[in-house]
Formats: structure tokens, C-alpha cells, sequence
């Protein structure tokens, strides 16, 4: 049924197609091509690049030093979508229960901060973090009043900024709406009387979510934690901006290649382990999807 | 002990913000015995089913179960379970797990467990379904998975919203059948909401009839059928004759009624509570009213057999003719305009054509036939 306009007027429904097809072969896969073929090249001159099909930038790109960095970019990206897993269910559980209005207002209030630039958000949380800044000027505060007069020494302030925590703190802040919308869009979608019927039979509410909701709503989880992990293996400002000198994650290094090293080949090679890594991300989720999907159509 | 009140609603009011979904209602239901909770759509009874389950608190009033007050007991600690009327079977559990899911959040060991699955499934006739996933099964047969699932819990009360309404005519007349053996089989209490007068007065040792959150009337089927307690029960428990009307005699042994259309007063073989003069309700059965063909050469009404000569019958014309194959239902208009439905079951195989559209006919009842209602 669906198809049925472009059956009917062949010619219109080309003509549609050919801007938004033309817009993604030039900037989008031209642009991928040009940098996938920089991966096989070499630096001849500051400007110039010549494509020798050489897998050397491949091969230092899995140097013990670049690897280790992939390593951590992947823990942290683990560690991220772990924590808005976490934090992120009762999330998605309590705006799926609520009342049509309230429901409305926490959806807008998770989708609220895409609205704001990412740059912004990211120096508004260094001002938050930062030594002198409002955690630490309320713990200090706090110290004064209560630990100082029972004779504790002066207030240390919390290293809460230029490390791997304020890294973790700027992901899953970043993140954490992009696990909570699919999990609301699965949940939602939930026929409620399953639920009913757990309760019914004897369950509590946790051997319910357990039981029934999580194993229900499993293809909205697989697609949460693929929806944060792959961005957030690629962070580029939560590092950048919040991390120390020892909290760089891959994105970072890519960066450094094209612009301080000009080593362009080089950042192209580890661009493209990036996204060969999430292709092989992607590929599990359909192969899964499609393991349930056939499941479901054994009837 | 069958017979004694085994679940209590004792002044139990529900309201949603300002609208009063169930409305004081005080209602027992006996040990054992098949109940039905029946009305129009958004009468309050799908809420009342749910408060019994705990899916919903009250806003006043208590429900007790076996005497003890689980008003504020949550649904899983509620000796009851209920067949959802979407059936609700866990779609990603084959049908033993579903069967044994209310055992296995209870604990129940792995053997118990298996032995009591496979006698619930021989209950619902499903034996060797074990091993199948819900979406092999067809409605009828996730339906006995649901009461399979329920049943297995032995529970002292068994819920069921709707059980009938999802399944097609012919089904729902053998799973009819089914669910009043059944129940006669495992002796658990069943209440019941339908919309469906016809099943509830199938199903039901008792119906509790409601409207906008009031109960109407609790009785057995046929007392709701032909001693209804107001115009609303006599309406919605089949199909009926409405007549409005002024007590003119009233005495111990008969009472007269003058409606407006008809020539002399509506002759009643018992006596009525009221003074002369006020206005009530007659209510007359399509089937309690019989046809008789009328004769221009000697217009003698026929005798209707207890009322007195020219009482209890009154001519007038087939407007309307609806042949049912067992029965057939007959619009007569009378003098005044007003229509009379009357029901005449079709004994032969050939006299469909006796009374015809057009035709003046006399309608005649028995004087025991109607029912008087003063609301």
C-alpha cells in the first residue's frame, strides 16, 4: 500500500529522490570516500597526499600506544552507556507511567537540552566542576560550618574537573537522553494488562521489571545502548574539554592528526577503526533484531 | 462453606478526579458460586473487578475476601487472579511458562511445578501445548492458557473481565458451556463483568446489574429477567415492553392499571403497594404477549385466560415483521400509534405467513404477565 504513489507517478517520485540522493553522494559519501582513500596514503608534502595503498597508517594506528587509547575510548564509551543504562530506566519507567501531562513535560525536559549548543553545556558543566566553582564553593562552604569547628583542617577542594571522572560526568550527561528515548519508546508501547497479569500472579514489582518489561523491552534496550555507545565512543568535547592530560580518548587523537600533526593519512586510518568498529556494533543489533523478528514470525 | 459471603464490598466508592466511576456500592458474593458483574459500558463494573484485584484502590469503602480487609493489600498478595480480557499470555514465554509463572515467582519447586502446569493444561484441554509459543495459538486457545495460568494458583477467586467478548459466535457459545463445567469442576468462585446480558444470564448463579456506578439489582437470572427491580433492569435484560401507567384499583388479590392507548384498565392477578392514582411502569415480554387473528364478523376479543372478558387485550395492526428462524417478532401498531412488540416462536415449518405484515391482529396477555415497576 505504502508504495502505491511512487507506482503511480514514477517520474515525480524520481524527481523527488534525485536532491536529497545528490545532497548525500557529495557531502556525505564523496567526502567518506576521499578520507577512506587518505587512510591508504602518505604525506608528500605539507599539502599533499599521495594515495600509495599502503597499510602502514593501519598498522601504526594498532601501535600498543594508539591501541591503548582505543581501549580506554571503548571502556569509557562501556562505562557511559552502563551508567545512563542505569540511571536511565527508572527514567524511561517513570515518564512511561505518568500521567499524559506530566509525561509531556519530562519528555520535553529530557529532550530540552538538545535544544542548547553541546559547547555550551560542556563549559557550563567545567564552570560546575571546576575548583572554584559551585560543587566545590558548596562543599567548602558546607566544610566550614560542620567539619572545621569539630577540628578538621582547611577545606581541600575536590579534584572534580581535568580527569577521567569530569570525562565520565560530561559523557553521561551528553548521553543520557539518547538512552532514554528508546527506552521510553519501548516501554510505552508495552501492553500494560502484561504487567497487570504479572502483579496478578503473584510477582513483585522488581521480579515483574525482571521477568517481563526488561525481556519485552529488549529491542529498545539493544537500540539504546547502541544509540549512546557509538557517540559516545567517538566523544570529542567531554574529553577535550573536561578531561587531563592522561583522559584523551580517541577522538581527541584523531583531531590532533588532522590539525596540530597534519598527518591527515594517518587520522583518516584511525577515523575509519572507529567506524569499522561501529559498523561491526551495527551488524550485531540486526543480526539480533533479525534473530527476534524470525522468532516472532514462526506463528 | 459454599454458600457463605466469600468476597464483601462494603460501601466502596471510586472516584477519578471528579467523576464517580463506582458509586457506593455494597455488594457480597457467596462461596462457590458463578457471579456476574453486568451493564452498559462505563458502569463502573470493569473498576469494580479491579479493586477486587488491586489494580485499583477505592477512594472509600472496604472489600473484604474470606473476612479479612485487602483494601490496601497489593495484587500480588490477593488470594485471587483474574483472565484478562486480552488474555494478557506473556508473549515472549512458551505456554508451560506462562502456566507456570504465578508457581515460580511463588517458589514453587521445579517438579510441583511441571506436575501442577501439566494437570492445569489437561483442566483447560490443552495438554501437549506445553512446548508452543503464544502467537502459535489461536485466541480461543490463549484463552485457556490465561485460565490455565489463573486456575493453577489455585486461587479462592477467580476473575474473569470479559472472558467471552473476544471470541466469534459459535466459540462463545461452546467455551459458554466450558466455563460453567469448569467451574462446577474446580468449585472456585467466579465473578465475571460482560456487557453481554445474554451470557451473564448463561453463565451467572447470580448478576449484579449497574449503571453509572449504582447497583441497580443483584439477583438470579431469571428473577432479574422477570421480576426487574426498575425501568433500566427491565430494558437492559432483554428485550421489553415499557408501558407508562395509573393505579386505578388496588386490592390484596388483583389491582387495575389505566394506560394511555389501551380502552380498558390492565387487569393484574396480585395487588400492588401504592394509592390509587400513582403513576408507575408496566413492563410486558414481547414473548408474553400472544396474537390472535381478528375477525371483522364477530370481533369478540379471545378470553386471555385469568383476566376477566375484554380485559389484557387490544387490537391492532402488524407494522413490522423481523423472522428470527426460531422465532419471529411482530411490531403492532395500537388505535393510538404507540407500538407493541410481541414474540411468537415459530412451532411449525409453514405458518411464518399466518400473520402478515398489515394485518390487524388482537395482542392478549395473561394477567401475571406483567411487571409492575414504580421507578
Amino acid at each position: 500500500m505504502k508504495e502505491q504513489p511512487a507506482r503511480s507517478a514514477p517520474l515525480l517520485f524520481t524527481l523527488l529522490a534525485v536532491p536529497p540522493l545528490a545532497w548525500l553522494l557529495l557531502l556525505f559519501a564523496a567526502p567518506l570516500a576521499v578520507i577512506w582513500g587518505y587512510s591508504f596514503g602518505e604525506n608528500r608534502t605539507l599539502i599533499d597526499i599521495a594515495i600509495t595503498g599502503s597499510w602502514a597508517n593501519y598498522a601504526r594506528a594498532l601501535k600498543p600506544l594508539y591501541l591503548a587509547i582505543l581501549l580506554k575510548s571503548l571502556l569509557f564509551a562501556g562505562i557511559t552507556t552502563a551508567i545512563c543504562f542505569i540511571v536511565g530506566l527508572p527514567v524511561a519507567l517513570s515518564i512511561a507511567f505518568a500521567g499524559p501531562r506530566a509525561r509531556l513535560a519530562l519528555l520535553v525536559a529530557i529532550m530540552l537540552p538538545f535544544w542548547t549548543n553541546l559547547l555550551i553545556r560542556t563549559y557550563a558543566l567545567m564552570a560546575i566542576l571546576r575548583t572554584e566553582g559551585q560543587i566545590n564553593s558548596l562543599a567548602g562552604a558546607l566544610w566550614g560550618t560542620v567539619a572545621v569547628p569539630l577540628g578538621a583542617g582547611p577545606f581541600e577542594p575536590l579534584p572534580l574537573i581535568n580527569n577521567n571522572f569530569a570525562v565520565l560526568v560530561g559523557l553521561v550527561y551528553v548521553h543520557l537522553p539518547f538512552m532514554v528515548l528508546p527506552l521510553y519508546a519501548a516501554l510505552d508501547r508495552l501492553d500494560r494488562s502484561l504487567i497487570e497479569a504479572s502483579l496478578d500472579l503473584g510477582a513483585g514489582h522488581l521480579a515483574t521489571l525482571w521477568r517481563v518489561v526488561v525481556p519485552l523491552a529488549l529491542p529498545g534496550i539493544v537500540s539504546g545502548i547502541i544509540i549512546t555507545f557509538i557517540p559516545a565512543l567517538g566523544a570529542y568535547l567531554a574529553p577535550d574539554l573536561l578531561g587531563g592530560t592522561n583522559s584523551q580518548m580517541i577522538a581527541n587523537i584523531i583531531e590532533r592528526q588532522f590539525r596540530s600533526a597534519n598527518d591527515w593519512p594517518f587520522g583518516a586510518a584511525l577515523s575509519f577503526l572507529l567506524m569499522y568498529l561501529t559498523f561491526i556494533a551495527l551488524a550485531v543489533q540486526a543480526l539480533a533484531q533479525r534473530r527476534s523478528a524470525a522468532r516472532e514470525a514462526q506463528g | 462453606m459454599k454458600g457463605d459471603a466469600i468476597i464483601c464490598f462494603d460501601g466502596v466508592t471510586k472516584r477519578y478526579g471528579k467523576v464517580l466511576a463506582v458509586d457506593n456500592v455494597s455488594l457480597e458474593v457467596r462461596e462457590g458460586e458463578f457471579f456476574a458483574l453486568l451493564g452498559p459500558s462505563g458502569c463502573g463494573k470493569t473498576t469494580l473487578l479491579r479493586m477486587l484485584a488491586g489494580f485499583e484502590v477505592p477512594s472509600e469503602g472496604r472489600i473484604l475476601i474470606d473476612g479479612q480487609d485487602v483494601t490496601a493489600v497489593p495484587p500480588n498478595r490477593r488470594p485471587v487472579n483474574m483472565v484478562f480480557q486480552n488474555y494478557a499470555v506473556f508473549p515472549h514465554m512458551s505456554v508451560a511458562d506462562n502456566v507456570g509463572y504465578g508457581l515460580k515467582v511463588d517458589g514453587v519447586g521445579a517438579a510441583e511445578r511441571a506436575a501442577r502446569v501439566a494437570e492445569a493444561l489437561a483442566l483447560v484441554k490443552l495438554d501437549n501445548f506445553g512446548d508452543r509459543r503464544p502467537d502459535q495459538l489461536s485466541g480461543g486457545q490463549r484463552q485457556r492458557v490465561a485460565l490455565a495460568r489463573a486456575l493453577v494458583k489455585r486461587p479462592r477467586v477467580l476473575l474473569l473481565d470479559e472472558p467471552l467478548s473476544a471470541l466469534d459466535a459459535k466459540l462463545r457459545e461452546a467455551m459458554r458451556t466450558e466455563l460453567c463445567q469448569l467451574q462446577a469442576k474446580v468449585g472456585i468462585t467466579f465473578v465475571m463483568v460482560t456487557h453481554d446480558q445474554d451470557e451473564a444470564l448463561a453463565l451467572a448463579d447470580r448478576c449484579a446489574v449497574m449503571q453509572r456506578g449504582l447497583l441497580q439489582q443483584v439477583a438470579s437470572p431469571s428473577d432479574l429477567y422477570e421480576f426487574p427491580a426498575s425501568r433500566f433492569v427491565a430494558d437492559f435484560i432483554g428485550s421489553v415492553n415499557l408501558l407508562e401507567g395509573r393505579l386505578v384499583v388496588d386490592e390484596p388479590d388483583h389491582a387495575e392499571i389505566a394506560v394511555a392507548g389501551i380502552a380498558e384498565p390492565l387487569f393484574l392477578d396480585h395487588g400492588v403497594t401504592g394509592a390509587a392514582g400513582t403513576s408507575l411502569w408496566v413492563a410486558l415480554r414481547p414473548e408474553k404477549i400472544e396474537l390472535h387473528k381478528y375477525d371483522p364478523a364477530s370481533p369478540a376479543p379471545p378470553h386471555p385466560g385469568d383476566a376477566p372478558p375484554g380485559r389484557n387485550v387490544v387490537a391492532g395492526t402488524i407494522r413490522h415483521v423481523a423472522y428470527l428462524g426460531s422465532e419471529s417478532l411482530y411490531e403492532v401498531e395500537l388505535g393510538d400509534g404507540q407500538r407493541l412488540k410481541a414474540l411468537r416462536s415459530n412451532l411449525t415449518r409453514w405458518d411464518q405467513e399466518d400473520f402478515a405484515l398489515g394485518e390487524a391482529v388482537w395482542l392478549a396477555w395473561h394477567a401475571c404477565s406483567p411487571a409492575v415497576l414504580l421507578t
